[in-house]
């Protein structure tokens, strides 16, 4: 059996007193060609429980999701329902026993509105037609639930990707479940978001449905869950009641080896200021700022964080530098000398590239190949005369396959192959073929599981050695705190705060990213979901 | 377990008759064209003929010119309606500049431009007309379909206006004017091969080389795959959109050339619907309507397999209503087995990352 490690074998005791097993995968085997994905796994789904599930990518984890939503057969197994045997052809089957999931890709059609997506093949029908009313009604009382005022007939397309996480789950909310596994449900969410999402869950709790939560948020985990079971290569290697675990276990049961060397600091020596930005301002549309006078440096070799809410405006400012918003005002001074240019073509000529927030919306061209992707930003330099040498694109691909160690079997295969974070590392290859001087990295760790972190954070740290000005941008304190040399906090497109390594704190950070917004906290955290969209 | 593992043998085996399928779809265009060809030199004894290989040929080089501006149109999501449009026109220019000559009328004077001078005039007049179609596209946020509906409509009606709706005819040319000549694009052969055929050769290589080798290239295709992506990895989308209009435009207006000048007469319906065999072509070829996927390989095969199939029907003496059912039906059956093939061509190259990841410690699976 699986469920060998002594760990587990003396928390299966305290399992066994209070808590119902609604939901059982038992012994499941999955096979792709070519790969073991599961192998023989037991997983127990507790009624009215946050039944977390960890594993690094490629551990299965999602394949054990697919398998109990219905969208994958296993090879091997089967899956009980309160002890009785069910079988899950198709998610119909799944969402007919009461079986809901929140995919970690987003699964809403943009053109469509809010209120129409969460309706989405379940209308609600009075005499024949769609009955509006009452569907508008539901969903404002969802919202309500969930804290958030996004209008039922907003366009999904004009929401941002936090809002969007937010629609997911009221989408499944809408649905009666008595099982809902999330995939990731925080991974594009703000702290303060976060902490509405776990209140609902608490909730859903109460009402007795129980939870399969999968993240790579190792805090949030211990936070929300009540069970955790660590899948790896396709194993479960422990399950065990959420009390008493922290998480260096579950990161040493996950990858094999201790949390200190995923968060290493480091110490970098700092060069010239590189980078020189004032009164960058981006008036809003209707009034107002998304970005209100912000001025600060950046010099060679230093990693500058920054921090703050869903809507801060740092991804605005992020867009701002690398060009994208040509109706930003301010000065931009890059090693002493002002950037007139106003076109992401220029400013990627200067020196300056973004990697983007939303890998697969602006990061990647999913019809190209990985070698493809790589070299977009800087055919420039394969040229001989005009036209584009394969040998020199070859060397370059595969320089950077090496030195970022991205897993690929072959450059010339789909990017969508790759997982997310080997897709992120080509995102970065692509970024540093362009020979930059300045690195902006929104949200570069999103989505993807500790190993792939760690590797990103050993390069952006190697890449500070080598005298980069690195901006990154991120949601998640512990990782701002670690990688940054000083931490600059915006609320509401302005800045709030500014710390070096030494002095910052989470408290510290948390509180900054919150000056503007009043005691009376929902009410404007409200207001600025509505109005603080950042794209 | 044992129930589990593949063994080897089974695994081996699986591999070869992966490839072979692979092959197979790869190379499926081309199999199609072969089997064309084959059963229709078996059904019609003169398909094989010289003189038929003549016909065809030329029949195939316009169909092929227009389809390799399509496919940089097609590779970056977009679409070029007006090309047929754009082929009677530029045939009316030509024609009209030949037998009228430029009018100046406060001078009192009629130039009559030399022959090359006229071609290469034409050939501006098509390219400008495609970047008319870019410029709405681009600057004006039209989408393609409807920009070059309006090209369609637009061009067409000034073909009919240039000379009332009459052809000019017998466009040959005097010598006491220097602008004989014309009718040699058509009719003229260099090594036994009729011009067209050299012009449709000199295009698709030149369109091939920049398709892979040169960053334009790169960036019609990143175009089509992610637009945003493009944008922000430097690309300027709204120029490259631009210059892949004006190519079309520019091998429309090719063809308008060469038509005009086999028929020694300029027609204003010269061209009608040839936008559709164009587009059938590319897309027969293997390139995704939606764009970023394909390339002129594809789109030259697609070509000739339409151009084979519709005159080979012809010579069977099939009705010309059973003929659009045939042709239909290919190019609806064409799309399916590429689909299954972009499928298939995934399902590998999961295969190929997985047993890296099996090879390494840890593993790393596009699954999650």
């Amino acid at each position: 059996m699986s469920l060998t490690s002594t760990f587990s074998s003396t928390a299966m005791g305290s399992m066994a007193i209070g808590d119902k097993v609604v939901l059982r995968a038992e012994n499941i085997t999955k096979v792709f060609p070519g790969t073991l994905a599961l192998d023989h796994v037991t997983f127990d789904v507790y009624e009215g429980k946050v039944n977390v599930l960890v594993g690094e990518n490629g551990a299965g984890k999602s394949t054990l999701m697919k398998i109990l939503a219905g969208a994958e057969q296993p090879t091997q197994g089967r899956i009980l329902l309160e002890g009785k045997e069910i079988r899950l052809r198709n998610p119909l089957d799944a969402t007919h026993y009461g079986i809901g999931i929140i995919y970690q890709e987003l699964n809403l059609c943009p053109n469509m509105s809010v209120m129409d997506n969460i309706f989405l093949a379940r209308e609600i029908r009075g005499w024949g037609s769609i009955d509006r009313r009452t569907q508008r009604k539901i969903v404002l009382q969802l919202m309500k639930r969930l804290e958030h005022s996004i209008d039922p007939d907003t366009l999904v397309s004009d929401l941002r990707i936090g809002q969007q996480q937010i629609v997911e789950i009221a989408k499944a909310l809408a649905q009666k479940v008595r099982v809902l596994i999330m995939d990731e449900p925080t991974s594009a969410l703000s702290a303060a978001e976060v902490e509405v999402l776990f209140r609902v869950i608490r909730e859903l709790k109460a009402q007795g449905v129980s939870i399969v939560y999968i993240s790579h948020k190792l805090e949030e985990l211990l936070q929300i869950g009540d069970y955790i079971t660590v899948l790896r290569d396709g194993r479960v290697v422990a399950h065990a009641p959420i009390e008493g675990i922290d998480v260096p276990w579950i990161v040493e049961r996950m990858v094999g080896r201790s949390l200190s060397s995923v968060f290493a600091r480091e110490e970098h020596q700092k060069g010239d200021v590189l980078l020189r930005v004032e009164d960058l301002t981006l008036p809003r549309v209707g009034g107002g700022y998304l970005l209100d006078h912000i001025s600060f440096e950046l010099r060679a070799g230093e990693i500058l964080g920054f921090y703050g809410l869903l809507g801060a405006g740092r991804s605005d400012m992020a867009d701002c530098l690398a060009g994208r918003r040509p109706e930003a005002t301010g000065r931009i001074y890059l090693n002493g000398k002002e950037l007139k240019s106003n076109s992401v073509s220029e400013r990627l000529a200067a020196g300056i590239v973004l990697v983007p927030e939303d890998r697969q919306r602006d990061g990647l061209v999913p019809t190209l190949s990985v070698a493809h992707n790589m070299l977009l930003a800087s055919l420039q330099r394969y040229l001989n005369r005009f036209f584009l040498v394969r040998r020199k694109e070859g060397k370059a691909v595969r320089d950077l396959i090496h030195d970022l160690s991205i897993r690929v079997a072959n450059p010339s295969q789909p990017i969508t192959s790759l997982s997310g974070g080997n897709q992120q590392k080509v995102v970065f290859a692509k970024g540093l073929l362009t020979t930059p001087k300045i690195l902006i990295l929104d949200e570069p760790t999103r989505g993807i599981d500790v190993g792939a972190k760690a590797e990103i954070f050993e390069i952006v740290n190697r890449l500070a050695r080598q005298g980069f000005g690195i901006i990154f941008i991120s949601s998640e304190l512990k990782e701002i705190l670690a990688i940054s040399d000083r931490i600059i906090v915006m609320s509401k497109g302005e800045i709030t705060g500014e710390f070096r390594r030494e002095e910052a704190t989470e408290e510290k950070l948390v509180a900054a990213s919150f000056v503007g917004h009043t005691a009376n906290n929902h009410k404007n955290e409200n207001h600025h979901q509505k109005n603080g969209r950042e794209h | 377990m044992t129930t589990v593992k593949a063994s080897p043998v089974q695994k081996s085996h699986r591999i070869s008759r992966t490839d072979l399928l692979q092959f197979l779809m790869y190379g499926r265009a081309f199999i199609a064209l072969i089997l064309v060809v084959l059963i229709f030199s078996i059904l019609s004894p003169q398909f094989l003929s010289a003189q038929n290989m003549v016909i065809m040929s030329k029949h195939v080089a316009q169909n092929a010119l227009l389809a390799i501006g399509m496919t940089f149109v097609i590779l970056t999501g977009g679409i070029d309606l007006s090309v047929g449009s754009i082929v009677g026109l530029t045939a009316m220019i030509a024609g009209g500049l030949i037998n009228e000559g430029i009018r100046l009328d406060f001078l009192g004077v009629i130039i009559y431009p030399h022959t090359w001078t006229i071609i290469i005039i034409s050939l501006i007049a098509g390219t400008l007309m495609g970047a008319i179609n870019g410029l709405v596209i681009t600057r004006f946020r039209v989408a393609p379909f409807i920009a070059t509906l309006g090209m369609l409509y637009v061009a067409r009606g000034f073909a009919g206006l240039r000379n009332n709706g009459y052809t000019f005819a017998n466009i040959v040319g005097r010598p006491e004017f220097g602008n004989t000549g014309f009718e040699r694009l058509g009719a003229g052969s260099f090594l036994g091969i009729s011009y067209s055929i050299w012009i449709m050769a000199v295009f698709a290589l030149i369109a091939w080389f920049v398709t892979t080798r040169l960053p334009f290239g790169r960036h019609v295709y990143a175009i089509g795959g992610n637009e945003r992506a493009a944008e922000l990895s430097g690309v300027r989308v709204n120029p490259t959109k631009a210059i892949v209009y004006m190519i079309s435009g520019f091998c429309s207006a090719m063809v308008g050339l060469i038509i005009a000048s086999e028929l020694v007469a300029a027609h204003p319906a010269t061209g009608e619907t040839y936008e559709l065999n164009a587009i059938a072509a590319v897309v027969l070829g293997g390139t995704s309507l939606a764009g970023g996927r394909g390339g002129i390989g594809g789109t030259l095969i697609g070509a000739f397999v339409i151009g084979v199939l519709g005159d080979g029907l012809v010579m069977l003496g099939v009705s010309s209503f059973w003929q659009k059912v045939i042709k239909g039906a290919v190019i609806v059956l064409a799309v399916i087995i590429d689909q299954a093939q972009a499928r298939m061509q995934e399902r590998i190259a999961l295969q190929q990352q997985q047993e890296i990841g099996a090879s390494t410690s840890r593993q790393s699976t596009p699954e999650d």
